[in-house]
């Protein structure tokens, strides 16, 4: 089994198209979406996270990208500017997944962008604006 | 040397930093020694132990002379990159708040306001050597006549900046649960219902206060690391109230004293004065504090080789208690277990969520003992102690 949370971002030609679906009608795949949006120029952006056999996972992925979707790994959506962190801890109060979470016994904040799941959450709740989206590439899908 | 056996007198200390003999060690390190060795015998071998704070500290703020103008005001409003700054001091000095928001600001109306800049964010733009924009309106006299002002100012041309917070490094503060049924926004953080989590904003065994819990050794004069840069402890801090309930050990149960502090924010850096937001609350500043804890005697040795497991504080509920203005007590926790994740509370476990950073609160211990064993800096007997009941 494998399973990643991925950014997805449907141009406008297919927004209306049925292609998540096929994930699992074609390849046995099964999908938790965490978050849907369609923007003003009407393109789309999901986040899911995708489980199930690795090959079949990497078939829809193909797919996907045939399709004319944008896949991305969420990581490359939410980052933290390290220079701005000032490892407080704040953000473990907000985020759902662990990606942000605290080292002991050092006390370290980490962050863990494998676990993010892109819910912003913690972009608000940082105390010194730390944690950073990065909207023009989401708009630009 | 006029030191009874067993005590030592700031100046004995003070020729050890200038000769390179001192040793210094860190509240942590000093934790383990007295473990180790008990408190009698680490007095002997330890002179000064370096304690350090960092988090978000509201009641901070600056004072700023902006030099005079031509034509010459007298200066009625004044802001800072639009943030209100307080002109009722004198023709063109004012003072800035931390927790000022730009004037501009939704604030909550659409709740919870993110309120991203403010007096704290001025402070440390200034002290990153940013250009800030100097606004200023008044009435006109006959010695004063502009009316108006507007121009764009760094920290360095700036005739005088001081750093003065009137209440920094609490000892000790409340742990905070929200039992209502929402999320609670607050100056303690994102609260989730139903006792979601337990915040907590204090580094424990290395705080300053928490480490010279009847305020022996700090007082007036007291020299400190503020801000990145040197600073002094100038009085208690607003609401200092040394009169709580204490463990035996001396450390207060609930939040007790408190110290005002300043220093000359041009020798300041910005890693270590942070503008905060907090969602739904407002604008701070993150401060990091540093100060120095000659080990005069045994007792001394004692007070600073508390741990985590020996210091408590209080539950507060913040969703319903204090905002009522009825805050109590729900139960006691130990630093050590606010440290390791959980809190056991109301029967059940509890994720904690620590808002000042032990990370940083190391690195300011750190600094200041290499300071002190590089000869650097010196330590001061206080003018006049901090009221202690």
């Amino acid at each position: 089994m494998y399973s990643k949370v991925l950014s997805l971002r449907f141009p406008r030609k297919i927004v209306n198209e049925p292609v998540v679906v096929n994930l699992v009608k074609k390849f046995d795949l099964t999908f938790n979406i965490l978050k849907a949006t369609i923007y003003p120029r009407k393109e789309g952006l999901m986040v899911l996270e995708l489980r199930g056999h690795t090959k079949n996972y990497q078939r829809g992925v193909r797919y996907l990208k045939e399709m004319g979707v944008k896949v991305e790994s969420i990581g490359q959506d939410i980052k933290r500017n390290d220079a701005r962190c000032i490892q407080c801890g704040a953000c473990t109060a907000v985020c759902p997944t662990g990606a942000l979470y605290i080292k002991r016994p050092e006390m370290e904040v980490i962050f863990d962008s494998e676990k993010c799941s892109a819910c912003e959450l913690c972009v608000p709740t940082c105390f010194s604006h730390a944690m950073e989206v990065k909207f023009d590439r989401m708009l630009a899908g | 040397m006029a030191a009874r056996k067993g005590t030592k007198s700031i100046e004995v200390i003070n020729r050890r930093i200038r000769q390179g003999k001192v040793v210094v060690v860190t509240a942590d390190e000093m934790t383990e020694i007295v473990r180790a060795k008990g408190p009698a015998r680490a007095a002997r071998e330890v002179d000064v132990v370096t304690t350090g704070t960092f988090a978000p500290m509201c009641s901070s703020g600056a004072f700023i002379n902006f030099g005079h103008t031509k034509p010459a005001i007298k200066a009625a409003r004044v802001w800072l990159n639009r943030v209100p700054a307080y002109a009722g001091v004198a023709a063109v000095d004012i003072y800035i708040g931390a927790a000022e928001p730009a004037e501009d600001d939704p604030l909550n109306r659409v709740h919870p306001g993110q309120f991203k800049y403010g007096g704290g964010h001025v402070i440390q733009d200034l002290v990153a050597g940013k250009r800030v924009t100097l606004e200023a309106t008044a009435y006109g006299t006959d010695c004063y006549p502009n009316r108006e002002m507007r121009k764009k100012v760094t920290l360095d041309e700036l005739p005088y900046a001081m750093l003065m917070n009137p209440r920094n490094g609490y000892q000790n503060y409340n742990c905070a649960v929200n039992l209502s049924k929402k999320t609670a926004y607050t100056y303690m953080g994102v609260l989730k219902p139903e006792a979601g989590n337990a915040n907590y904003s204090t580094s424990g065994q290395l705080s300053p206060l928490l480490n010279d819990p009847y305020y022996r050794t700090m007082g007036l004069g007291t020299p400190i690391f503020l801000g990145g840069g040197r600073g002094r402890i100038i009085g208690p801090g607003t609401q200092h109230n040394p009169r709580v309930k204490r463990h035996k050990k001396g450390t207060p149960l609930a939040p007790a004293g408190t110290l005002m502090v300043m220093g000359d924010l041009k020798q300041m850096d910005p890693r270590w004065l942070v503008g905060v937001s907090i969602l739904g609350y407002g604008c701070s500043l993150a401060v990091g504090l540093g100060i120095p804890i000659p080990i005069l005697d045994e007792e001394m040795a004692a007070f600073t080789g508390i741990s985590d497991e020996e210091i408590f504080t209080q539950v507060i509920d913040y969703g319903n208690d204090y905002p009522k203005g009825q805050a109590k007590s729900l139960g006691r926790v130990s630093y050590a277990e606010l440290n390791s994740g959980t809190i056991r509370f109301q029967g059940r476990e509890v994720p904690t969520v620590p808002l000042s950073s032990r990370v940083r609160a190391r690195e300011i211990c750190e600094i200041l003992k290499e300071w002190i064993q590089k000869g650097e800096f010196l330590l001061d007997e206080p003018v006049e102690p901090l009221p202690s009941a």
